[in-house]
């Protein structure tokens, strides 16, 4: 598998009233086109940080990110970053969000390709809706069609279903990996919560608590569709659990 | 209905006690409601009364409009650009306090007594609202919507024209509706200078000329009543789908 990013040893610290805080410290790892990587580590642990790193939002003090080779110093549409907020603006419908990315093309006639992202992502019909008359789970679909769109090679997304309630979560993991398997993108996904880690990537990594480092490496190799309930779900998370110091017993 | 009925008892007790007081006290200057309505139906009937409104409209439409046409992009600019915030900032904040009413003498030196003093009196007053709600209006965009705007790596123009003025747009909104809420006191105010015209010169002329005061109350009636109107045109602006998310949890 070529690799798609590669980041080295990146580190970022902050000034803050109480003295320097190291948040990112030494963070080095690859991942491969297509491949769906998903990090984990405790809350606060700098996770969003190394994202916006990653992403091109925030200047690493040491270290750099590579994507394809070539050094990722700000942002592009080549990787379109989903957060927990969410950023679908809300003055615009949802088609004119998901025109938003295309301005460039002229061309293309950009309202039908919007409609087709909004019928894969479920959203037909409500097109012309404004996202304060959409639920929390439709404005997560929005937001990744406005995304799928602009067909960014690498999906960044940060705690992006951990606004939602956890059937909804659950539900939009699993559309997501529907979407996956009709699209190709390379995927880095952050969260806290481990069954959504292990349903979803091909790798897990896990770091530490603040300042951030890796601390271990799990592939999951488990055919998808994946049963959350079936035993090898299980002892993946039950080790992965151990990395972030909570034991099963607790 | 049920909403309206109290402030409709309280309008009805104030004509009331109004109209008890006037006869009681055997006043012969001050009118009674009816004098007042009879009074109204006088300057219906001369036509001036839509003469008188239709200037200060005027006065007030073409003072607002400029006022808009500077105050928005000018807003934006101070919002936008650090550098012409710093600099402009403390300028305004020390224009803005200074009553409309205390440009006058300076408007008639400018201007002198015709049309463009009340114009130009009109445009101080709403320019400084709309300024400071454009900027402040800029400086509140969530960082998340700039950061996605980033992102997508548009270009400059539709930054401005689909992220950062529709972002601004509710704030400008009500920065409009203060600058004509503002707009409307002050024409009155200046058309009772030196000017043969408007619902300012009808008040002033009516106590001078004419002693009377039951026109005096029918023209401050007809400006309140035309100024919620003017208020409510602004606030169907709140009404626009594209604004509605900023005013939503307001309802």
């Amino acid at each position: 598998m070529r690799t798609k990013i590669e980041v080295r040893d990146v580190a970022k610290g902050f000034t803050t009233k109480q003295g320097p805080l190291d948040v990112v410290d030494g963070v080095s790892f690859t991942v491969g086109d297509g491949e769906i990587v998903v990090i984990v580590g405790p809350s606060g642990c700098g996770k969003t940080t190394l994202m916006n790193m990653i992403a091109g939002f925030v200047r690493p003090d040491r270290g750099s990110v590579l994507t394809d080779g070539a050094e990722r110093s700000r942002p592009s549409s080549n990787g379109i970053l989903i957060s927990q907020h969410g950023s679908v603006f809300p003055w615009l419908t949802v088609q004119q969000n998901l025109m938003f990315g295309l301005n460039g093309h002229a061309s293309l006639d950009k309202a039908a390709l919007a409609d087709h992202y909004a019928a894969i992502v479920g959203l037909k019909g409500f097109e012309n809706s404004y996202p304060h008359e959409l639920s929390g789970g439709m404005l997560k679909r929005a937001e990744l069609a406005r995304a799928l769109v602009v067909k960014p090679e690498i999906l960044f997304m940060d705690e992006p279903f951990s606004a939602l309630d956890a059937l909804m979560n659950l539900r939009m993991r699993n559309e997501l990996l529907r979407i996956l398997s009709e699209e190709r993108h390379t995927v880095l996904l952050i969260t806290h919560d481990v069954e959504e880690a292990i349903h979803v990537a091909d790798r897990v990594l896990v770091l530490s608590p603040r300042p951030a480092r890796l601390q271990a490496s799990f592939d999951v190799n488990i055919r998808r569709p994946r049963k959350l309930t079936s035993p090898e779900v299980q002892e993946l998370r039950v080790a992965i659990l151990r990395e972030l110091g909570v034991d099963r017993s607790e | 209905m049920q909403k309206v009925l109290p402030s409709v008892a309280v309008i009805a007790v104030l004509i009331a006690v109004w109209w008890v007081t006037v006869i009681a006290t055997g006043s012969v200057i001050f009118p009674t409601p009816w004098q007042v309505v009879t009074g109204a139906e006088e300057l219906i009937e001369d036509g001036t009364l839509f003469q008188h409104i239709g200037a200060s409209l005027a006065r007030v439409g073409s003072g607002f409009c400029l006022a808009v046409l500077v105050g928005l992009p000018l807003g934006l600019w101070m919002g936008w650009v650090r550098g012409a915030y710093s600099t402009l900032n403390p300028i305004f904040q020390i224009l803005r306090p200074i009553s409309p009413i205390a440009w006058i003498p300076i408007a008639i030196l400018w201007f002198g007594v015709g049309n463009a003093s009340p114009i130009f009196l009109i445009f101080i007053s709403s320019v400084f609202p709309m300024v400071v709600q454009t900027t402040a209006g800029v400086h509140t965009i969530e960082q998340r919507y700039l950061q996605a705007a980033e992102n997508f790596g548009v270009a400059r123009y539709t930054l401005f024209t689909q992220v950062v003025i529709p972002a601004v747009l509710p704030q400008i909104i009500v920065g409009m509706r203060i600058g004509l809420g503002v707009a409307w006191l002050v024409v009155v105010a200046a058309e009772m200078i030196a000017l043969r015209s408007g619902l300012g010169y009808l008040i002033i002329d009516s106590r001078n000329a004419r002693n009377r005061y039951d026109l005096v109350i029918a023209s401050m009636i007809i400006i309140g009543l035309i100024g919620l109107l003017l208020d409510g045109a602004m606030r169907l602006l709140e009404g626009l789908k594209s604004v509605k998310w900023r005013y939503a949890h307001q309802d």
